[in-house]
């Protein structure tokens, strides 16, 4: 190894890290050297992880010095110099790929990013699939792969540029021992061919760790032990490398532990308790298990092996009757297991993968919750949660909620739940998965008495060797079907391998050979393919690059395309707003429904309905019968106008007496009633004028003066004419900063803005790429609404349509960077949601001449009304719908809000932060 | 089924609800602060509109006219000169502009009934009617009472004595406060099953139920009466104690009859929202989805404005929808007092559509359990 000579490749010193009050990093000193491929060790929640995005420069550095490829990672100039020479590939299957995108689509996309043509581009994803094998699968979505062709693809991802310093984090938990073993082969055949790159990795396998050049042991935010495999083992005197870990703790936290020792079955009583026969399962023209035949025999453990997604936790839905076989039979104790049989439940136990316990239930709320569940007897509840608490060591913790325990104590409480009525069958489904190797131990030391001593039958599926060689019997699954099904002895003497991962990983390459052709050349040809790579030149950085920012553009438009919800909202969200407000909102208050109590039924009476029910406001309904009458049709929501003409109106009105005319109307909806009020003595007044010209002639009538009105705009005084102009800019406004602030969001909260922190693509083409799709989407939105507006509604548009279009461009894009700007402040999708819709709306509807004029604003409304992009918007789309505003006349608003636009961006460029907090 | 199962569930969906800090803040929100709010704000009242005056008068009773114009129903208006007027309304800086002729006072007092006129923005639709009115009256009233040196009184022979029943004073308070409470029971019932599904979905721990000796029907029911009894017991505490108490609204019919409805509506809604859950799959998804779904149910639905004022196929559409026969049923209850003679119409709607919902959703919710 060259490592020796050189300079470290990376080094920190007194390092600091904190999330809130939990220390993730302890005053960590360390020197990596360079040209090696060294591993990070230790359980979950050490502070690997931590340490692992700090060196690759996605987390800001808190406290303490980190010093990578020759540069301090605190200066912003070093990090995007490095940052195309440093790969890394995070924490969490497929956690920086784009699922929805295909493996091209994901390869392409990285491409861009470092700057590659098209030609290099192909010429490095041909390569880089060829030597991984991954070429059939090039067009299949990301989240169609198995866990560990995500893994490969991560890594072509990774090492599509070239890097000088790859940092792997736990890059094949949850993958199987296959695929793990050409992970690590696809590894060391690209460090042949370039025996400069270093690569750090961390990792929960101690199997794995053991084949590194140089080891670096954490817990708890401290550096434990560093130094070669052998040197580890020498120090503590422990036989491997999981022993060697438990050594070199504190004493404080290597507890009680023993070796596991599993007693000898007692193979007497041949019970079966659990048998599949040829089960089969299907999910459309997909065979999640095909053919699965085994037998456990009562207290037995069976171990189950297998990547995740080869049918595993299909199996263990089919035999606790969660899922129906499309063929075959599951039994337990003999009996076919029915679906639809709640019986059968009661004897199983189960406990899945993800520790799924209720996190807002306290220890105690969820063993009594799930006993009530299994309807164990009232009385004797609180006995059995003792009795659990007692026995799985749960008595401390019991008020305790679930989230701040460690996993371990949390792995327990999850046996506990699934113990908790006493099953005869245990189903396991990975309960260790990033438990440390201590707790790994008494966990199975408690399986051990369970079958031992209890003769609980235990079905268990894992990822760890040790533990597999625990079990009675071992089954391994691939692609739907078992494999082997033996002891493990019995397996590794079937193989003649040493050990059983040997064993495995020869019984899964035949399986592969058998069912296709080899689909990649073995690691030999991948060291032919990848020198290949090795010459290109290494691309100078470029300040500004329009290829990165449209790799943006086009995964937007990908992702978006293969959201049918987004899409569906992108598309015609805006459009079904406004037919919904178009049609529904209506101020125009026409056929209220009112009745006549007629006392008096002479001509003049009628004539004064007559009026009433000849407008198009009003429609006569049947004559009322009395105050009762009226009361009840009108509570009933029959009627909104009532009114009453008194007896003796005729004879009254001829001798010019006082007469009055009763009218009730409905006013529990103030702005319906204040209309009704209005047009009622409008036609009163009208009446009345009507009948004295009749009597008295015209002159009588002259007034002081006269009030001529002009509705200008809308002469009609329609609600749809003033509507249409005031709700296009509301919804360009709304829906598009919502997109743009999901668009962000969704990268934070899934993972994948690691991208923009470890890749050259700067600010501001991050945000402009993002950008791009959703101005264009809010651009056929515009023309969508104005043709509904103007064909469908029949909303005159007196104005220029280019100036307006010209105005509304500007402004989706001030809204689209607007959304921007709300997403720098946000993390989660949800919260991205709704503090856009307030943070755009608010000052939209109160600030922006909606209403009252900008210039009748006072103090801070006024100020914000004065900038803010919308207040220009409403009033282009005023002047071109209703006020004839050419193109001329929309050049100053269209300023106006331009103006804004390099203000927003600039702001969501100067807030955006291009590392992790 | 197993109602013991049900009951279980239930308590467990509360006390979650009970550390969602942000889902409490949002129903109490709900229930009281945002009835207030739309209770006080009041959109279709005139305040502080925008006006100019054209003087070419320049006499006594122009100034009078020009200075009866004050807050908060006008911004003190600008005088500005007649050429002025078209350049302001169309770059939207008036809403009403008055145009006082020259001589006007000499036409007046000579008899000749001089026009006036006024320009209104009628596309400023919600200020353009009140507004005009305000205008118009404000103009009569300082000639009237410049020409006759009083107010003047004009009686008429036929008098109409107009009444508004249920609100007398229409004050829109009233109708804002107890509209909200509608539009909070709608909403909430909607987003707390929706959510507490989606919750469990991301926590894994539906499948963990699912190992459990309980059917799809309790682990529905379950969330249906739980986040039910927080949205009902949400909006007694908001009727009586925040409308009738703090802001002394009066309520007219039956609360109890009331409450029996929105039981109904939250059956319909509750199951609507573990449909759209079940659609949806995570928290954003659904959020956007309910957008979609939410804003039309309540615009369309007569909550907002009259049903009567919308198309005849959009009502008919309607009709399908829990929300309109909610409404109808609370506005007749709450407003206008009437009883169960009156709504049994809406009662029996809601039951059925609530009904044909619940199936729906179930159906749904067993094939996404799969």
């Amino acid at each position: 190894m060259t490592g020796a000579d050189q300079p470290p490749v990376a080094s920190v010193s007194d390092l600091i890290l904190r999330y809130g009050k939990v220390t993730a990093l302890d005053r960590v000193t360390l020197d990596i050297p360079a040209g090696m491929m060294v591993g990070l060790i230790g359980p979950d929640g050490v502070g690997k992880s931590s340490l692992l995005s700090l060196l690759a420069g996605a987390r800001v550095i808190q406290d303490g010095g980190v010093h990578v490829l020759g540069g301090d990672m605190r200066d912003a100039g070093h990090r995007s110099r490095v940052c195309p020479r440093i790969a890394y590939m995070p924490q969490g299957l497929g956690k920086n790929l784009y699922p929805t995108l295909s493996v091209e689509e994901n390869l392409e996309f990285f491409g861009r990013l470092f700057g590659h043509d098209k030609a290099e581009r192909d010429r490095r994803i041909l390569d880089l699939l060829t030597a991984t094998g991954m070429s059939p699968f090039r067009d299949r979505p990301a989240a169609k792969l198995s866990g560990g062709m995500k893994q490969k693809l991560g890594l072509c991802c990774a090492l599509i540029h070239d890097p000088d310093l790859l940092i792997l984090d736990e890059p094949t938990t949850g993958v199987d021992p296959l695929s793990r073993r050409q992970f690590w082969d696809l590894i060391d055949s690209i460090r042949a061919t370039r025996p400069d790159m270093s690569v750090i990795t961390a990792t929960a396998y101690m199997e794995e760790a053991a084949r590194f050049d140089w080891l670096v042991a954490m817990n708890a935010g401290k550096v434990l032990a560093t130094g070669t495999t052998a040197e580890l083992l020498a120090r503590t005197g422990a036989a491997d490398l999981d022993r060697a870990f438990i050594a070199l703790l504190p004493a404080a936290d290597r507890g009680d532990d023993q070796e596991v020792v599993i007693p000898p079955r007692d193979a007497t009583d041949g019970e079966i308790a659990i048998e599949a026969e040829h089960l089969t399962q299907r999910f459309g023209d997909f065979t999640a298990v095909n053919d699965v035949s085994f037998r456990i025999a009562k207290g037995e453990i069976f171990g189950f092996l297998g990547s995740n997604g080869c049918g595993k936790t299909t199996t263990m839905k089919m035999l606790t009757g969660l899922l129906e076989p499309t063929e075959g039979i599951a039994r337990l104790f003999g009996h076919e297991v029915d679906a639809r049989d709640l019986a059968v439940r009661r004897r199983v136990g189960f406990m899945s993968q993800a520790f799924s316990l209720y996190s807002e239930l306290t220890v105690r709320q969820n063993l009594e919750l799930h006993a009530r569940l299994f309807a164990l007897e009232e009385a004797k509840i609180p006995a059995r949660v003792a009795e659990m608490a007692e026995r799985f060591d749960l008595g401390d913790v019991a008020d305790a909620l679930p989230e701040a325990l460690p996993l371990g104590i949390r792995q327990r409480l999850s046996l506990a739940v699934a113990l908790i009525h006493g099953p005869e069958i245990l189903i396991l489904d990975e309960p260790t998965s990033g438990v440390d190797p201590v707790a790994r131990n008494g966990f199975w030391r408690i399986l051990a008495d369970l079958s031992r001593k209890d003769g609980v039958t235990i079905f268990v599926s894992t990822h760890f060797m040790n533990e597999a060689e625990w079990c009675d019997r071992i089954s391994l699954m691939h692609a739907g079907e078992v494999l082997i099904s033996d002891t493990a002895e019995a397996i590794k003497a079937s193989k003649g391998c040493e050990t059983l991962e040997d064993a495995f990983v020869a019984y899964l390459q035949e399986a592969i050979d058998k069912t296709a052709p080899p689909p990649a050349p073995a690691p030999e040809a991948a060291n032919q393919a990848a020198p290949a790579a090795a010459p290109a030149p290494p691309h100078p950085q470029r300040r500004f690059s329009l290829r990165r920012l449209l790799s943006y553009s086009r995964l937007e438009s990908l992702q978006l395309q293969r959201d049918p919800i987004r899409l569906a909202m992108a598309l015609v969200g805006s459009l079904l707003l406004m037919v919904v407000i178009g049609l529904g909102i209506n101020m125009d208050v026409e056929d209220l429904t009112f009745a006549v109590l007629d006392r008096d039924q002479t001509t003049a009476s009628r004539d004064y309905v007559a009026d009433i029910a000849g407008s198009r406001y009003f429609t006569e309904r049947p004559a009322l019968q009395g105050y009762d009458d009226m009361d009840a049709r009108m509570r009933a929501g029959e009627i909104s106008l009532a009114i009453e003409i008194p007896a003796g109106f005729a004879a009254d009105v001829a001798r010019g007496r006082t007469v009055e005319i009763g009218a009730w109307f409905d006013g529990a909806n103030p702005t319906q009633s204040g209309t009704v009020q209005g047009y009622i003595q409008g036609m009163h007044g009208d009446w009345i004028t009507r009948k004295m010209r009749e009597a008295l002639g015209s002159a009588a009538l002259a007034g002081d003066f006269e009030l001529v009105t002009r509705y200008r705009y809308n002469p009609d005084v329609k609600s749809i004419v003033a509507m249409v102009p005031a709700v296009l800019p509301m919804l360009l406004l709304m829906i598009p900063a919502i997109l743009t602030t999901l668009s962000v969001a969704r990268e934070k909260e899934l993972g994948s803005i690691i991208n923009f922190y470890v890749t050259p693509v700067t600010r501001l083409e991050f945000l402009l790429g993002k950008q791009l799709p959703y101005m264009a989407l809010a651009m056929v939105n515009f023309v969508l609404m104005m043709v509904m507006a103007v064909f469908v509604f029949r909303v005159p548009f007196t104005g220029s349509f280019i100036g307006f279009s010209m105005s509304a461009l500007v402004f989706v894009t001030a809204s689209t960077a607007l959304g921007f700007l709300v997403s720098v402040f946000i993390s989660s999708q949800v919260a991205a949601l709704f503090a856009t819709t307030l943070l755009t709306m608010i000052p939209a509807v109160s600030y922006s001449g909606l209403i009252d004029p900008v210039s009748s604003l006072e103090g801070f409304g006024r100020t914000i009304g004065e900038v803010y992009p919308a207040t220009w918007f409403i009033t282009a789309a005023r002047g071109a719908f209703s006020k004839s505003f050419g193109f001329v006349e929309l050049i100053q608003p269209t300023l106006a809000m331009a103006a804004s636009v390099p203000i927003i961006l600039g702001l969501s460029v100067s807030f955006l932060k291009k590392q992790e907090r | 089924m197993n109602l013991k199962n049900v009951r279980n569930l239930g308590v467990k969906e509360l006390r979650g609800l009970w550390r969602d800090w942000i889902m409490l803040a949002l129903i109490v929100y709900s229930f009281s602060l945002s009835v207030w709010t739309s209770a006080n704000s009041s959109p279709e009242t005139l305040s502080n509109a925008a006006i100019s005056i054209v003087d070419e008068d320049q006499s006594q009773l122009s100034s009078r006219i020009v200075s009866a114009f004050y807050q908060p129903y006008f911004v003190p208006p600008n005088l500005i000169t007649a050429a002025e007027i078209d350049t302001r309304m169309d770059a939207g800086l008036d809403t009403f502009a008055l145009n006082i002729p020259p001589d006007f006072q000499r036409d007046v007092l000579a008899g000749k009934a001089p026009a006036i006129q006024l320009n209104i923005d009628a596309t400023r639709m919600s200020q353009a009617f009140t507004g005009g009115g305000y205008v118009s009256q404000i103009v009569s009233s300082e000639v009237s009472e410049f020409v006759s040196g009083y107010r003047a009184q004009s009686t008429l022979p036929v008098e109409l004595a107009l009444r508004a029943r249920y609100n007398p004073s229409l004050d829109p308070g009233w109708f804002g406060a107890i509209n909200s409470v509608i539009q909070s029971i709608t909403m909430l019932s909607l987003i707390l099953t929706g959510s507490a599904l989606i919750r469990e979905k991301e926590h894994g721990t539906v499948e963990h139920l699912l190992v459990m000796p309980v059917t799809p029907t309790e682990i529905m029911l379950s969330k249906i009466w739980s986040m039910g009894l927080v949205v009902l017991l949400g909006s007694t505490f908001s009727l009586t104690v925040v409308v009738q108490g703090l802001m002394n609204v009066p309520v007219a019919g039956s609360v109890p009859l009331f409450l029996a409805g929105a039981v109904l509506m939250m059956v319909a809604m509750t199951s609507m929202g573990i449909f759209m859950a079940t659609v949806a799959g995570t928290m954003p998804q659904f959020a956007l989805l309910m957008m979609m779904v939410l804003i039309p149910l309540q615009i369309l639905s007569g909550g907002m404005t009259p049903r009567e004022s919308m198309p005849e196929f959009i009502q008919t559409i309607m009709l399908a929808a829990p929300n309109t026969h909610f409404i109808i049923l609370s506005q007749s209850i709450l407003f206008r007092g009437a009883g169960l003679e009156v709504v049994w119409p809406q009662l029996l709607a809601l039951a059925v559509i609530g009904a044909v919902l619940f199936w729906l959703a179930l159906r749904q919710f067993r094939a996404f359990l799969r």
